[in-house]
Parts: C-alpha cells; structure tokens; sequence
C-alpha cells in the first residue's frame, strides 16, 4: 500500500463519503487512489476555492468535516480563500493538497508554493507530511482537530514522493493522543452557579446566539433554554436560523446591517448572555460602550474567544452542547418584565409589518425577501453570497426551522452557490435556495457547471443592480465622494449565461407578479436562475 | 509592564514559525524570545518577554494555548523568577584602556573569554537590567560587537509549570 492508497483508506475510516477538489499533477497517486474508491463520491470543481466552499457547504448541513483537495502551487494558493472563510466561520474542514517531491523542496520548482506556510495564520493546524507510515495518524489528528473545540480547517500538504512511498504497515489508529490539544467539554460547575445567579438578579435579560450553537450542535437545547427562561433572544448573522422568525421571542439579528428592534433589545437589557458568538466589530459595533452598561455572561468553547473583544462578567468555557444541558439541570429564576418584552415585541412587530418602498420596473429585495420565506418548505437551507444580497436576506428572509448559511467571518464573495452545492451533496433532497447579487453571481457562475453535472436541484435568486450595491452603498456617504468602480458593465445576460449550462432562467421586475414568478422558480423541476431586476439606489437602510 | 512567558512546546520543525507568526498576526510586541531544548528532547521551552498589559499577556497566553503543538503556557511571577540573558560582547581595548574595562568586569562579574592587542572579547550571564548596565559601562572604550541571547527564565522553588 502506497501513501496515497493509506490516505484513501484514512478517509474511509473517518467515514468520508465525498471530496470536493481539483486534480493536478502533484495529487494524481491520491487521485489514482480515488479511482479503486469508487464508494467515495467526488466533485470536480471550476476553481480550487469552490472545493473549499463546498466543503464549508457540506460539513455545515451534515456535521461532518467536509474534505477538499487541490494540487500543489496555484492549485493551492487558489484554495486558500477557501480555508480562510472556513476558518473565520470555525468550519470543521480538511484541506489535502499536493506538493512537489519532498527532496526539492524549497528549490522553487515548477508548481510549488509553501502553502503550510502560506496558510498558517487562517489554519487551525496543518501538516506537511514526510514519511508516507505517518499518514494514517496524521489523517486521525486531523480529523480529531477539525472537528472537536472550536472547529475549524486543517491542512494535510504530501509531496508526491510520500503519496507514491510504500508503507512498512498500515494500521489505523484508534485514539488521538496530543498532548498539546484538550479542549475543554463540561462547564465548570462553579461558574455554571454564578451564571445562575446572574440570569436571577437580571431585570431585563438578553440571550445573544451565534454560529457556535450550530457547530456545537445545540439549536434544540438553546431553544429549550430561551423558552424556559421565557426570555427574549437575539441572533448573530452566523446563528441567524436558531430560532424561527415568528417566534414570540425572536428579536432578530443584531449588527451593524442588524434589526433595529435587535439593536435596540441589546442596548437596553442588562445582561447579556452570550452563546456560541465573539462579538466581532460588526455584530457588537461598541464592544467597551456594552459592557460599561450592561453585565455580560459569554458561554463558548473557545477561552481565547472570552476577553478578545469584551470583558466578560462571567465566563465560561466549554462545549456549548454540554453547558446548555448543564445549564438546563438547574434551577432558574428570571423576573418577569413584562413591559420588557412587551416593548421589545412592538418594536418587532413596527419592523416585520412595515411596508418596503416601491419603484416602478424593479423589485425591492425585502419585499422578495418576505414572499420567498413564505413559500420555502419549512426545513430549507438557505446559502446568501456577501453584500446587499446578504444583509437583505439576514434581515427580511422569514426563517423557519431550516438553516440559513452565510459567510459571516470573512465575507467572501462568491461563496453561496459553490456552498449549496456542498449542501445538496450532503442533502440531497432538501430544498437549497442561493441568493446572490450580480456581483458575488459573477464570481461563482462557473459552477452551474458543477450543478449541471450533479443534476443539483439548486434554486438561484440573483438580485441584479448592475453595480456593487453595498459598496456603492457605502461609497456615498461621508467621508467618501461618490460611486467609483462598481459599476458592473459588461456583464453578460445572465439568462443566456444560464441557458448556455442548460440552466432555465426567469425574470422579475414587477412586483405585482412577485407571488407568481416565486411560484413558477420555486415549481420549475431541477435548477433555475431567477433574475430579479433591482434598482441601483436601493439601500439596505430603505 | 514587562512579563515573562513561559511556553513548552513540541521539539518540532516549524513550531517556533508557528508562534512567531501568531505575535505577528495578532499585532503582540515580543521584547524578547530564546529557545532551547529541555530536559525531555522531544520538549522545547521558549522564553517570550511581552511588554504589554494584563488583558493582552491573557490573550497572548489563551492564542498560545490554541496552538496544537503548544503543550504549557504559563506567565511567570515577576517576584519570584530567575531571569538571566547572556551577553558577549567585543570591545577596542589597548594598554590604556585594558585596566579599567577588567575593573568594570570585575565589578559586575563578567569575564574575558578572548584578548588581542586591540580589543577584548566579554562574557556575562545576569539579568537583563545588569546586562544593559554592563553594556552601557563598555560603550565608551567603543564596542565593536555584542551578540545577546534573549532572557531564559524559571520559577523559584520546587514546582514546575
């Protein structure tokens, strides 16, 4: 057995079942491996990053560590954004890349890039691999890394050299043993008392979800705790789908591009319950002005996360599963405040009943917005791109009990549609909806290939301004001076760029016609495009 | 305010890029880092002087932690830290000059490793406040070359980290 062939069979036992990736010259014994592992499906992606961004997709709709993998050189260094908008999201991921003969590294020959190197500071570990009887180890550790704590990629580089080296045994470890990596489980049952007691001498307390209840699996005991404790609850974009949009207790989002009704709930409460989020500047835009107002209890598995950017009142540390069930164990007390929730809930409501404005010949995203959530099943996942396309959908989209998947972290463009592809590779009979602009569609376009040759059933919802809304957006107001280089011109028609992949397209500038276009996209069997026609003065402030 | 982190980590390639490359990253000042292996070989301590608040030495040790291959982080009391760089440094010294650069070393309890007719070659292990000391007394006789190590540290008592 060769190290290709072990690398294989490591996946096997880590129960892969896809890999999403790109072949080139250094990874052709691992892909040669793939060949005899015809139980192991593959993607074929149209660029490295994708493989990344499918990985994201699939790992976060099944649980498991989506495993991408990509040649040495370009090949890599085109994967990184990938990796990085992983990291930033704590995506569990494993990233295998190829790499030139281990006896010329560093000679700078053809396709070789140190890409350990280049991807340490957005890898939560990585491994350049040396002698081909390691592997097996190296794939359980990583594994074991990127799916355990705070999530999140690890890199696996082989030279090809090691892929092609015979192995004296191979035998698959059962255990990890690092000694250096034990993150913590149980919440320390000191600190779980004083949380208690925070929660009972609150007076208007504020549950705050993000991205971490998801990775730690925990929606079912949040929302077990938040109706419990009957107290209100809002969301990062990262947790945005924990609790469904008409629950009496749902506030929304908060943030910079957050509800206002949100925004106005966390400046008002007195203590702050933290869940699985690390307030980052555009969630909590002053951290120091919060926590001079108000208490703050910050739950997460990660300790580096608790202090980076607020000081918690209460700390604790732990996986965020453990802890709410931990939490759930004991008794709690909360004092009514009826008026509380009953301002919150008006301002909720101002919010979810205001009518958008009206332009005539285009739509307003928010208006799509509200319809389409209306008409999804009601376990759909949703993928948002990045810009104005992402924002609208955080706020207006009506979630249900599906998932809503988004790069929050990073913020990288062209991240939907590649993520629903991974999403339906995990899901294949869930139904997946891309919502993107013309922007971040342009960046991503070329994997209606990747849906074509699937047959992915993936529904898109491009939202087209002709420019760069948000930063166009930003661009008129102060300090800047105008719209410069957002302009989308030269975009092609993007109904016949759909119809060139075999892909039906349907436009929407009306919004008398809204309900039925929504109907038709949403019935058409397979994938479809549609198009919806917006103004370029539109803000996500309208 | 100066303070002394302790760190043992994995006697491995690449773990000393690894931790310099997150001080860098996450915008934290290193004064001062050395490396050496310790009694276990497969177990590297590396010494790093931070010149940095309390919230940022937390952070600094928890972004430490995170790291796989970081076994031990611990921020060493200030009060009770053995804390000792070695310095050698070569200065110009003639038959003038000779007498009162062995008196200073003499004082501050550092020896001439190497002589020649025009220069003189010192070694001194201290803390690093005697060191700069020392090296300051040794700039008028104009110093040709100083090589430092960075300061080492440990505990006092009985305990480990």
């Amino acid at each position: 057995m060769n190290g290709a062939q072990a690398l294989i069979e490591s996946l096997r036992r880590e129960n892969v079942t896809h890999m999403f990736g790109y072949a080139g010259a250094t990874i052709c014994p691992v892909v040669d491996a793939l060949l005899a592992a015809p139980e192991i499906g593959y993607t074929l992606v149209r660029t490295e990053q994708n493989a990344g961004h499918m990985a994201s997709g699939y790992a976060r709709v099944s649980g498991k560590a989506g495993v991408c993998m990509v040649t040495s050189g370009p090949g890599a260094t085109n994967l990184l954004t990938g990796i990085a908008t992983a990291y930033m999201d704590s995506i569990p991921m494993v990233a295998i890349t190829g790499q030139v003969p281990s006896s010329l590294l560093g000679r700078d020959i053809f396709q070789e890039v140190d890409i350990t190197g280049a991807a340490a500071p957005f890898t939560k570990h990585s491994y350049l691999v040396k002698d081909a009887d390691e592997l097996p180890r190296i794939v359980k550790e990583a594994f074991h890394i990127a799916s355990t704590g705070r999530p999140g990629p690890v890199l696996i580089d082989i030279p090809i050299d090691i892929q092609e080296q015979e192995l004296k045994a191979f035998s698959y470890p059962e255990t990890v043993n690092i000694r250096g990596y034990r993150p913590s489980v149980k919440g320390n049952d000191l600190q779980i008392k004083r949380v208690v007691k925070a929660i009972g001498e609150a007076k208007q307390p504020l549950i705050c979800a993000g991205g971490g209840v998801w990775l730690a699996d925990a929606k079912e005991e949040l929302r077990t705790l938040v109706e419990r404790l009957d107290v209100p609850m809002v969301k990062t974009m990262m947790g945005l789908s924990l609790l469904p949009s008409d629950h009496p207790l749902n506030m929304g989002m908060i943030g910079a591009h957050g509800n206002r009704c949100a925004n106005k709930a966390l400046v008002k409460s007195d203590l702050l319950i933290m869940v699985g989020c690390r307030a980052a500047d555009r969630t909590i835009l002053s951290p120091d002005e919060i926590q001079r107002r108000m208490s703050i209890v910050h739950i997460d598995v990660d300790p580096a996360e608790i202090g980076k950017n607020m000081q918690a009142a209460v700390p604790l540390v732990g996986n965020i599963k453990v802890i709410l069930n931990q939490l759930l164990a004991q008794e709690i007390t909360v004092a009514d405040a009826p008026e509380w929730k009953a301002m919150l809930r008006e301002l909720r409501r101002e919010e979810v009943t205001r009518e958008f404005p009206r332009r005539e010949g285009s739509v307003f995203p928010g208006t799509v917005m509200r319809e389409l959530g209306r008409m999804l099943d009601d376990d759909a996942v949703v993928c948002a791109d990045v810009g104005q396309n992402q924002i609208f959908a955080c706020k207006y989209l009506p979630q249900k009990n599906g998932r809503f998947l988004t790069t929050g972290g990073l913020g990288t463009m062209g991240y939907s549609l590649p993520a629903a592809v991974g999403v339906k590779t995990a899901l294949p009979d869930r139904q997946t909806v891309v919502i993107c602009g013309d922007g971040s569609f342009q960046m991503e376009m070329n994997e209606l290939a990747a849906v074509r040759a699937a047959g992915h059933d993936i529904k898109i919802v491009l939202f087209r301004n002709h420019n760069l809304g948000l930063v166009r957006q930003i661009q008129t107001l102060p300090p800047y001076h105008g719209a410069f280089g957002v302009s989308l011109d030269g975009s092609p028609d993007f109904a016949a760029i759909a119809g060139a992949y075999g892909v039906p397209a349907l436009e929407l500038s009306d919004e008398n016609r809204l309900s039925e276009t929504l109907g038709a996209f949403l019935q058409t069997p397979g994938p479809c495009l549609l198009i919806c026609e917006v103004s370029p003065d539109v803000s996500t402030t309208d | 305010m100066k303070q002394t982190i302790s760190v043992l980590v994995e006697n491995r390639a690449g773990v000393l890029n690894r931790i310099t490359g997150l001080f860098s990253r996450r915008a934290f000042n290193i004064e001062s880092l050395a490396v050496g292996v310790t009694d276990d070989p497969t177990v590297s301590r590396i010494t790093i002087i931070v010149d940095s608040g309390n919230s940022v030495v937390e952070q600094v040790e928890k972004q430490l932690n995170k790291l796989i291959e970081v076994i031990k982080v611990r921020t060493l009391n200030e009060h009770s830290l053995i804390g000792r760089e070695l310095i050698l440094i070569k200065v110009n010294a003639n038959n003038k000059t000779r007498q009162d650069i062995m008196t200073i070393c003499n004082i501050c309890g550092a020896k001439a490793d190497d002589i020649t007719p025009t220069s003189m070659t010192l070694e001194l292990s201290a803390t690093k406040e005697k060191v700069d000391t020392f090296e300051s007394l040794m700039r008028p006789f104009s110093i040709l070359e100083v090589a430092r190590t960075g300061v080492i540290a440990i505990q006092k008592g009985s305990g480990k980290i």
